[in-house]
C-alpha cells in the first residue's frame, strides 16, 4: 500500500480512504466531539498520507497503528487551537484543557482497541454490553461454551483497560516528530 | 485489518474449535437447554453429587478457605492453570497484542483450554468442605428465581447510559464489606471466579456468583486489582463508536488529496461512480451482524413482459453484484470468480453461483464472508483500468446476450451497485441516499443511450410497435423528450424510429417528466411501466414504448 501510494495512484487512495476513514473519523470525533472538527481532521490526516508516503516506517508499527497516531495527534491540536482561540473568554483553564485532552486520549485509545481487537473478543463484549446480555446467554449466542464467554469477557476487558496505560511515546513517537 | 464483522479466519477457526463440540460436552452436565436461564450459578464444575467426601481429606487447606491456592494441583487442576495462564499471557503483553491482534495464539491454545478440563470429567476436583453448615452454599441451594439479567445490589455499572464517565472505582469494594460473607461459603475456585472477573464488571453473571466474586475479592488482592481495572475499562466502552459517515465526505478527502498532490496514475473517469458506489454499499455493510447478512431480500426487474423478481439475503445479493462484476474482471484479464468455463450471462452466472454458493444465498456458513471478495474484486477493478489507462477504453465487455464499452460496463456496474443497495437497505430498513449528482447524470446518461437499441430489440420481438417510417441513418426522425429531474437530472432526446437514426429537439413528438427518484424505481424494474409516476405528453404510443424499454433495461 505505502509504495502503490508513493507511485501517486489514485486507486490506492480510494482504498486506503476504504480501509482507515471509520477509524480516523471516529477518532478524531472523540476527541473533538464535533462533526466539522472531525471530518476536517479525516481530510487533514488523509492528505498527509498522501502527500508523505514516505514518513511511514513499517518497522514502527501497522498503518493502522501509525494512522490512529497521527489522528489522534491531529486532533489533539485541533483542539487546543480550537481553545486557544477562544481562550479571551469563558474557557476551559489550562488544566482543565489538559484534563480533557487526556480523557479524550484515553477514549480515542479505546476505541482504537475495540476496533482493532480480535473480532470474537468484540462480539462478547458487544452482547454483554450493548446487548445487556449475562454470559451465559452471550456464549449461547455465540455458539461457545460458558467457560469461553467468561474469558473473552475477561481478555477483552483486559484488553480494552490497557487504554488507560499511556504508552511512552504512543502519542507523539519520535520517529514521527513532523508536524501534519 | 481486523474483519469487522466481515470474514474473519480467525472466527471461523473458534466456531470450530471451541464452539461445536464445547457445547456438546457442556449439555449433559447442565440439563436441557430450558434450564439454562434459570439455572442459579450453574457452575458446572461442582460436582453435584458428594459421592467421594473422604477425598476431601487429602487437601485440609480446603478448609481454610475459598483459596485454593496452597494446595498442589491435581493433574486436572493443572491444565485449568494452564488454561488461565492462556488468559494471563495476554494480560502481559496487552500492548503488543492491541495494534496488531493476531488470532494465531488465542486459536492454538482455547481448544485445550476448553478441552481438558471439560473432556476428563475430574473425579472430585473441589473438595467441598461439609456443605450442611454454610449458610449459602449457591449450588445446592434452590433456584432463587434468578433475575434474566441480574444486577448485583450495589455495584452500579449503567452499561447503557455511557455518557458520565462516573468514576466506578470505590464501589466494587464495598459490597462485600458491607456484608461479609465467609469466603468458605463460595466453593468456587480461585480460577473460576477469576475468569468471573470480566463477567462480573460487565454484570454478565447470576446473583450469586456476583456474591461469590465479591466476597472473594475481599481475600484475594490479585483479583481485587484486576476487578477495579476491569470495571474501570467498562466505562470506556461507548455506545455511540461507529457513526455513519457521510458518504460525501470521501469524495471531498480523494479531492483534496488529489488537489495537494496530483495522482501520477489518475483513476479514469468514468470509473469514478462505481468506486463511488461500490464505497457506499460497502460502508452499509460495515456493521451488518450475521442476521442482517440473511435478512431476505427480493430483487425485482423487469423482464420485458412484467415485473419479476428472485428471492435471495444480503448475502446473496453480494454474491450477485460480485459475479456479475466478475464478467467485467474476466474481460480486463483478471481472475473470473467463478472460473474460466463460467457461463456468461449476469442471470446464468448468478444462478449458478447461488446454486453453488447455497450459503451466500440461504444463510450457512459465514454469511459476510463474500463482502470481502466483492469488495477486493472491486478494487482490483479500478486499480487495473486506472493502470491501462486509455488502453482499455475501447475494449468490449461481453455479457452474453448484449456487450458494452468498457466505459458502460464500469457506469453499468455503478447503477447495478447503487439499485441492490436500495434493495439492501429496504430490507434491512436504514436509510440510502442516491449517488452524487454527476455519477447519477451519468447513469441516466448511459439508461438513456441504451434506449434506442433497446426500443428495436423489443420491436423485434414484436412488443413495441413498428417504426412510423424509415429514417436514414445519420439524419433525424421522429424523437422522444426525456426529461429528468433533480439533482443528477436533465434532458436527453431518444430517437424513436431506428437506433441508427439521431434525435433532435424540433423532431420531439412525445415528451416523458419524471423526477429522479421515479426514474430510478422505472429503470430499475421496481415499478411496472406502466404505473410510472411521470408526466406525459405527446404521441401515447411512443411513450408506452419508452417507458417499456426503460424498464426493461432492468435485468437481475
Amino acid at each position: 500500500m505505502q509504495q502503490r501510494l508513493a507511485r501517486g495512484e489514485a486507486a490506492a487512495l480510494a482504498e486506503l480512504y476504504d480501509r482507515f476513514a471509520s477509524l480516523v473519523h471516529t477518532l478524531a470525533h472523540r476527541v473533538l466531539e464535533d462533526d466539522t472538527g472531525a471530518d476536517r481532521v479525516t481530510r487533514e490526516v488523509f492528505g498527509y498520507v498522501w502527500e508523505n508516503p514516505d514518513a511511514y516506517d513499517p518497522q514502527q508499527g501497522s498503518l493502522r497503528a501509525w494512522i490512529a497516531m497521527l489522528t489522534q495527534r491531529q486532533a489533539v491540536q485541533r483542539l487546543r487551537a480550537s481553545q486557544t482561540a477562544s481562550a479571551r473568554g469563558d474557557t476551559l483553564t489550562g488544566e482543565a484543557l489538559e484534563e480533557r485532552i487526556r480523557e479524550a486520549s484515553v477514549a480515542a485509545r479505546a476505541d482504537y482497541i475495540v476496533t482493532s481487537m480480535p473480532a470474537p473478543l468484540r462480539a462478547a463484549l458487544e452482547l454483554a454490553y450493548f446487548d445487556r446480555r449475562d454470559y451465559r446467554q452471550a456464549a449461547a449466542a455465540l455458539g461457545v461454551t460458558e467457560d469461553e464467554a467468561r474469558r473473552r469477557l475477561r481478555l477483552g476487558l483486559q484488553l480494552l483497560s490497557t487504554a488507560h496505560v499511556q504508552p511512552p511515546r504512543a502519542v507523539s513517537s519520535p520517529g514521527y516528530g513532523r508536524a501534519l | 485489518m481486523t474483519g469487522r464483522g466481515g470474514p474473519d479466519p480467525y472466527d471461523d477457526a473458534y466456531g470450530e474449535s471451541s464452539g461445536g463440540p464445547g457445547d456438546g460436552r457442556d449439555g449433559p452436565g447442565r440439563g436441557s437447554d430450558a434450564d439454562l436461564p434459570s439455572h442459579p450459578a450453574g457452575p458446572p464444575r461442582i460436582p453435584p453429587p458428594r459421592s467421594a467426601v473422604e477425598d476431601s481429606g487429602h487437601w485440609p487447606g480446603a478448609l481454610d478457605g475459598g483459596i485454593p491456592a496452597p494446595r498442589p494441583p491435581t493433574a486436572d487442576e493443572a491444565a485449568t492453570d494452564e488454561a488461565a495462564a492462556d488468559g494471563t499471557r495476554a494480560d502481559e503483553t496487552p500492548a503488543e497484542r492491541t495494534p496488531a491482534p493476531g488470532p494465531e495464539p488465542d486459536t492454538a491454545t482455547d481448544p485445550k483450554a476448553n478441552a481438558e478440563p471439560e473432556a476428563n470429567p475430574r473425579p472430585e476436583p473441589e473438595p467441598e468442605p461439609e456443605p450442611r453448615p454454610d449458610p449459602a452454599p449457591p449450588a445446592s441451594a434452590a433456584p432463587p428465581a434468578p433475575a434474566v439479567a441480574p444486577t448485583p445490589p450495589a455495584t452500579p455499572t449503567p452499561p447503557a447510559t455511557p455518557a458520565p464517565p462516573a468514576p466506578p472505582l470505590a464501589p466494587p469494594l464495598a459490597p462485600p464489606l458491607a456484608a461479609p460473607t465467609p469466603a468458605a461459603a463460595h466453593p468456587l475456585s480461585h480460577d473460576l471466579l477469576r475468569s468471573l472477573l470480566g463477567a462480573w464488571a460487565l454484570t454478565a453473571c447470576s446473583q450469586e456468583e456476583t456474591s461469590a466474586v465479591e466476597a472473594h475479592l475481599n481475600h484475594c488482592p490479585s483479583c481485587a486489582e484486576e476487578a477495579l481495572r476491569l470495571r474501570d475499562a467498562v466505562g470506556l466502552l461507548h455506545t455511540e463508536h461507529s457513526l455513519d459517515l457521510d458518504p460525501m465526505l470521501r469524495s471531498r478527502v480523494l479531492a483534496g488529496c488529489l488537489g495537494r498532490r496530483p495522482a501520477r496514475i489518475p483513476m479514469p473517469g468514468w470509473a469514478g461512480a462505481y468506486d463511488a458506489e461500490a464505497a457506499r454499499l460497502d460502508a452499509l455493510l460495515r456493521d451488518m451482524g450475521e442476521a442482517e447478512w440473511r435478512a431476505p431480500v427480493r430483487l425485482k426487474w423487469f423482464d420485458g413482459r412484467r415485473l419479476t423478481g428472485r428471492d435471495t439475503t444480503v448475502a446473496g445479493v453480494i454474491g450477485h453484484l460480485m459475479v456479475v462484476d466478475g464478467i467485467v474482471a474476466a474481460s480486463l484479464g483478471l481472475p473470473d470468480p467463478m472460473g474460466a468455463a463460467a457461463p456468461r450471462s449476469p442471470l446464468d452466472r448468478t444462478e449458478a453461483y447461488w446454486h453453488h454458493e447455497p450459503g451466500a444465498a440461504y444463510g450457512a456458513g459465514p454469511p459476510g464472508a463474500v463482502r470481502e471478495l466483492w469488495r477486493e474484486q472491486g478494487h482490483a477493478l479500478v486499480r487495473t483500468v486506472s493502470f491501462a489507462g486509455r488502453g482499455v477504453a475501447e475494449l468490449d465487455v461481453e455479457y452474453g446476450d448484449f456487450a458494452l464499452p468498457i466505459r458502460d460496463a464500469f457506469l453499468d456496474r455503478a447503477l447495478e451497485c447503487w439499485v441492490h443497495a436500495g434493495d439492501i437497505a429496504e430490507a434491512i430498513d436504514y436509510p440510502y441516499e442516491p449517488p452524487a449528482s454527476a455519477h447519477l447524470k451519468a447513469m441516466i446518461d448511459l439508461c438513456a443511450r441504451l434506449l434506442p437499441g433497446t426500443l428495436a430489440e423489443r420491436r423485434r420481438a414484436g412488443l413495441a410497435s413498428p417504426p412510423r417510417r424509415l429514417v436514414e441513418a445519420g439524419t433525424p426522425g421522429r424523437t422522444l423528450h426525456l426529461q429528468v429531474e433533480g439533482t443528477g437530472g436533465g434532458d436527453w432526446y431518444i430517437p424513436l424510429d431506428s437506433p441508427a437514426a439521431t434525435a433532435a429537439p424540433e423532431e420531439a413528438v412525445a415528451t416523458i417528466a419524471l423526477d429522479q427518484e421515479a426514474f430510478y424505481l422505472l429503470a430499475s424494474g421496481h415499478v411496472p411501466p406502466q404505473e410510472a409516476a411521470a408526466g406525459m405528453s405527446g404521441d401515447t404510443e411512443a411513450i408506452r414504448d419508452v417507458l417499456f424499454a426503460t424498464a426493461s433495461l432492468s435485468r437481475l
